[in-house]
């Protein structure tokens, strides 16, 4: 699976098949604070990643002070 | 997983209302919660001219999607930070959503029309640069809205933007803070009411909201946020959040229900006392107001 990440953007190849939420697990991601996306839509914690697929780990939290 | 409306196949899980949503029911989830905190609240009513307050991020677009959506007169205020090329790339993902969808955008340029930027700002003050930011944007998101005659201003602040405010104000006790953090500021003193009508959604259903619309929204991270306090805060909760889901929803929402009045004396206190600004006439308690005194001290 190629996994795209960002802040800093980077690439990962990580073997398939693979589970979302396993995914997230093996790097070490919060669940909460991002969103994976797969071409373009998204991706529930259940979905099983195939070698082939390639999906973006996108971060959601952002914000300076108010 | 299953949508919990329509038994399709979904593609967003949301822990904290042990629910999942194929894409239409979540856009549709994320409008009923937009609707609801504008109808609890009494945030907006019909008829009144809305200025939204853009920054180009998922949150600010997003929320402009939802109310232009909704039906309500909604025109976008952008305002140019100096930056370098984290202002440049927001404002190409504002402008080019405002001309896609035929939408009104006023835009303030701060180094063009008051001589400084953000980071210099920081620099003379030895403050954080999110000081000087916070303050000029509270200052000209209110006054565009009273020059231009809008009722309101609408930010993009959610669940995670409130929650963790409010649990860095109860660290440190910040009382008077604690007594005006509300999702509606009322329009009074010469100030335009202030609303927040993304208090029900947490960043992540934005992050999903701008992707299921097709939003392209600017993904990178303010320079000079990278670290700060806040996003400390943030952090820490959705730790907490991680373990037991709906946590964020209840701090934040049981602090409105709960406790929030307790607070109100200190914060109607400070309003004592308030005088027009010899700089702007907006309502301030010194002499100058914040930003008066922020533009005297770093482009003099």
């Amino acid at each position: 699976v190629k996994v795209l990440l960002r802040n800093p953007r980077r690439e990962l190849d990580v073997p398939g098949p693979i589970r979302v939420h396993s995914l997230l697990e093996k790097l070490d991601i919060n669940r909460e604070s991002v969103l994976v996306i797969r071409g373009d839509t998204l991706v529930t914690g259940d979905a099983l990643l195939e070698d082939s697929d390639s999906v973006e780990v996108r971060p959601v939290i952002s914000g300076g002070a108010q | 997983v299953k949508c919990r409306r329509c038994k399709a196949p979904a593609v967003f899980e949301m822990r904290r209302h042990n629910a999942a949503f194929c894409a239409d029911c979540f856009l549709r989830h994320c409008r009923d919660q937009v609707a609801k905190a504008i109808e609890q609240f009494d945030m907006i009513r019909p008829g009144e001219r809305v200025l939204v307050a853009v920054s180009g991020g998922k949150d600010s677009l997003g929320l402009w999607d939802l109310l232009t959506d909704m039906g309500y007169e909604a025109d976008g205020l952008y305002l140019g930070l100096g930056i370098g090329e984290y202002s440049d790339a927001s404002r190409d993902c504002t402008v080019r959503f405002a001309e896609e969808r035929g939408l009104k955008l006023v835009e303030v340029d701060i180094p063009t029309e008051f001589g400084f930027d953000i980071p210099t700002a920081a620099q003379v003050t030895r403050r954080v640069p999110c000081s000087a930011c916070g303050l000029s944007k509270r200052h000209l998101f209110n006054k565009a809205a009273v020059d231009g005659g809008y009722d309101v201003v609408a930010t993009g602040h959610n669940l995670d933007d409130e929650a963790a405010v409010l649990f860095g104000n109860v660290l440190r006790w910040q009382t008077e803070y604690l007594g005006r953090q509300l999702p509606v500021l009322p329009g009074v003193h010469g100030f335009a009411r202030k609303v927040k009508p993304l208090v029900r959604l947490g960043e992540r259903d934005l992050a999903a909201y701008c992707v299921l619309r097709g939003i392209d929204y600017q993904l990178d991270e303010c320079p000079n946020a990278v670290g700060n306090r806040h996003l400390g805060f943030k952090e820490a909760l959705n730790a907490v959040e991680d373990r037991s889901p709906g946590t964020k929803h209840a701090f934040y929402f049981e602090f409105l229900d709960k406790a929030s009045d307790r607070f109100r004396p200190e914060a109607e206190a400070e309003q004592e006392g308030l005088r027009p600004c010899a700089g702007c006439a907006e309502p301030t308690v010194a002499e100058l107001c914040a930003f008066c005194a922020l533009v005297a001290r770093v482009a003099p």
